[in-house]
């Protein structure tokens, strides 16, 4: 690196120049990480202070006249008297339900919620039987939510882990910030979908928006409809057989496999142009970007 | 932040004062600093207009003693033009000290007696329209519509807005909506920030278009006048507006008989829609959505560069 010249990098096209300045290096497949859930780690998936709930003791919770937090705080003291499953009624777009739920519950919001809806979760299984606002599922950790309509932007920005489900549409920005997990739309998504994603799956059964994966580092989209345009860094790469055994599995658990199949289905990982993570802050990061 | 709403009946008359209030006052969390309603009632003679005016901010009626006097100098300033002119004053009242409704007649150059009043800068009319009447002030929805009477209006649509003020000053001129001036019916409601204001605002300027205020939402109320006096559909207008207009917005229009909205390249600022067959209903959350229709609803997100315009 140290041997190239200003004059041999001006004269170099950008990938060559990338690769003289030690910014990337053609090793860097097989760092994405998904796991499987192992039935003989489960005691790793509880927090120790997490209440021991039973699923088969239900209760119900009318949002009518409270705020998010009296609701979110109610929740809490049910599950602490060992309710496993609690149906939220009458949310009417609330903001912030569900949040930080940290253990095992099942919880069905019966309606529509607002931003935030399940942000931070790690563990519960949650059912909303309306549409979700902006920034659902954000940073969550483990878990499924299953969201019957539509939902906002940022739909599971930065999540984590667990599946994040939308039979309907979603908004833009669809997993910005994406570090792990599932998303699967139905419908179509939004403008920037799959910004700066990191890690995880997504998959898009319709059309997805203008810039689709810009700046992604890692992960990958898979699109069944059409795509308006790539984002930079963004690039189209074959389906392997894995690619449409887990599609098909994952699509299958949730009743949205499509009548034509998989095959069809685009796949968009990053072209790791861009990619500094292996690097430190060099100076000359600056002539390339 | 900042929250926008806005209603369309479709061929019928409504309790649109008393819905707006509800979506605004369930958007307070965006911005309490100030709220404004553009509601329209069904069309009235041609030459008959609404007149909304304020005649001082809360610093002109900080002064004290002297602030009623400054207040009645420039109403009866008003009144001297609006005889000048050969208008006709059929009602005037003054709900609050410092703003006034007038309906009036007249048969002449509208813009030209518009422009007259607002010689002096310590008037201002808000709104001038055969439907239109634009009311905004300081304090929350609640406060808004119990000091200017909204309940009980009644109309085919309205926008509305509630204000955290970010790029300009805390009172009645930089709130939303802002009217198209002077041009008749048209109003604007906006969420977010325009970036090439100041190139836009200085085109505008050269082309005779007058600015009251800082505040970057007057520029697409003064740009979609211009577009819609110069032959332009409103349609055509929001869309154009997507590719001249730099920055991150969404914001609603209302003509006479038409409300639009546009949404700009990056779909950054958001908004919640809901369509029936005799109601179109928009707003910021969907939580002002649900103050009016509590059932459970089908809403979408419009997306990137989405334009849409629906009739009255």
């Amino acid at each position: 690196m140290a041997s190239v010249s200003d004059a041999e990098l001006k004269s170099m096209t950008q990938e060559e120049r990338v690769k003289a300045l030690g910014m990337t290096t053609d090793q860097l497949t097989g760092r994405s990480m998904y796991m499987e859930f192992d039935p003989d780690a489960t005691e790793r998936f509880a927090y120790p202070w997490a209440p021991d709930v039973d699923f088969n003791k239900r209760t119900e919770l009318d949002c009518d006249g409270m705020t998010a937090t009296e609701v979110n705080s109610s929740m809490r003291d049910l599950m602490a008297e060992g309710f496993g499953t609690i149906v939220l009624k009458n949310p009417r777009g609330m903001h912030s339900l569900g949040v930080g739920v940290l253990n095992k519950l099942n919880l069905i919001i019966e309606g529509s919620t607002g931003y935030f809806a399940v942000g931070l979760i790690d563990g519960p299984n949650v059912r909303i039987n309306g549409r979700v606002g902006w920034s659902c599922g954000e940073n969550m950790m483990s878990g499924t939510v299953m969201i019957e309509k539509n939902a906002g932007s940022t739909f599971g920005a930065a999540m984590r882990g667990g599946d994040l489900v939308c039979r309907g549409s979603v908004g833009s920005r669809t997993g910005i910030d994406q570090k792990g997990g599932t998303i699967i739309v139905g419908g179509d998504t939004g403008a920037l979908s799959g910004f700066m994603m990191q890690r995880g799956r997504m998959v898009v059964c319709g059309n997805a928006g203008k810039n689709l994966g810009d700046s992604m580092y890692d992960g990958t989209i898979y699109v069944g409809g059409e795509i308006k345009s790539l984002g930079v860094d963004a690039v189209e790469e074959e389906l392997t057989e894995l690619d449409r055994a887990w599609l098909t599995r994952k699509l299958s658990q949730y009743g949205m496999m499509p009548d034509g199949g998989v095959d069809n289905y685009t796949k968009v990982v990053a072209g790791k142009m861009l990619w500094n993570y292996d690097n430190l802050e060099p100076n000359e990061k600056k002539l390339i970007l | 932040m900042c929250g926008i709403a806005g209603i369309i009946h479709k061929g019928k008359s409504s309790n649109v004062g008393g819905e707006m209030t509800a979506m605004l006052q369930a958007l307070k969390h965006r911005g309490p600093d100030s709220t404004g309603y553009a509601v329209y009632s069904e069309g009235r003679d041609p030459k008959e207009y609404i007149m909304r005016i304020k005649v001082a901010e809360a610093e002109d009626r900080a002064i004290g003693h002297g602030a009623g006097k400054l207040m009645a100098d420039r109403v009866a300033r008003v009144d001297a033009i609006l005889e000048e002119h050969g208008a006709k004053v059929i009602s005037k009242e003054a709900p609050v000290e410092h703003a006034l409704r007038y309906i009036l007649t007249h048969d002449g150059d509208t813009p030209a007696m518009a422009e007259h009043i607002e010689e002096d800068k310590g008037t201002e009319i808000l709104s001038m329209g055969n439907g239109l009447e634009l009311i905004k002030d300081l304090g929350d929805a609640t406060v808004v519509s119990d000091a200017y009477g909204l309940d009980e209006f009644n109309g085919t649509h309205g926008i509305g807005h509630t204000r955290m003020a970010t790029e300009s000053d805390v009172d009645i001129k930089s709130a939303h909506p802002y009217w198209a001036f002077p041009y008749n019916d048209i109003s604007v409601v906006h969420n977010g920030q325009i970036t090439n204001y100041w190139i836009m605002r200085r085109e505008m300027e050269r082309k005779g278009h007058r600015f009251q205020s800082n505040c970057d939402s007057e520029l697409l109320a003064v740009y979609t006048a211009h577009n819609l006096a110069n032959g332009v559909t409103l349609e055509d207008s929001l869309r154009r507006s997507i590719d001249e207009i730099d920055g991150v917005f969404t914001y609603l229009v209302c003509t006479k008989d038409q409300l639009g909205m546009a949404k700009d390249t990056m779909a950054a600022k958001p908004l919640v829609l809901y369509e029936s067959d005799d109601l179109i209903a928009m707003a910021s959350e969907e939580v002002a959505i649900r103050a009016i229709l509590p059932h459970e609803i089908d809403t979408t997100d419009p997306y990137d560069e989405e334009v849409r315009v629906w009739q009255a």
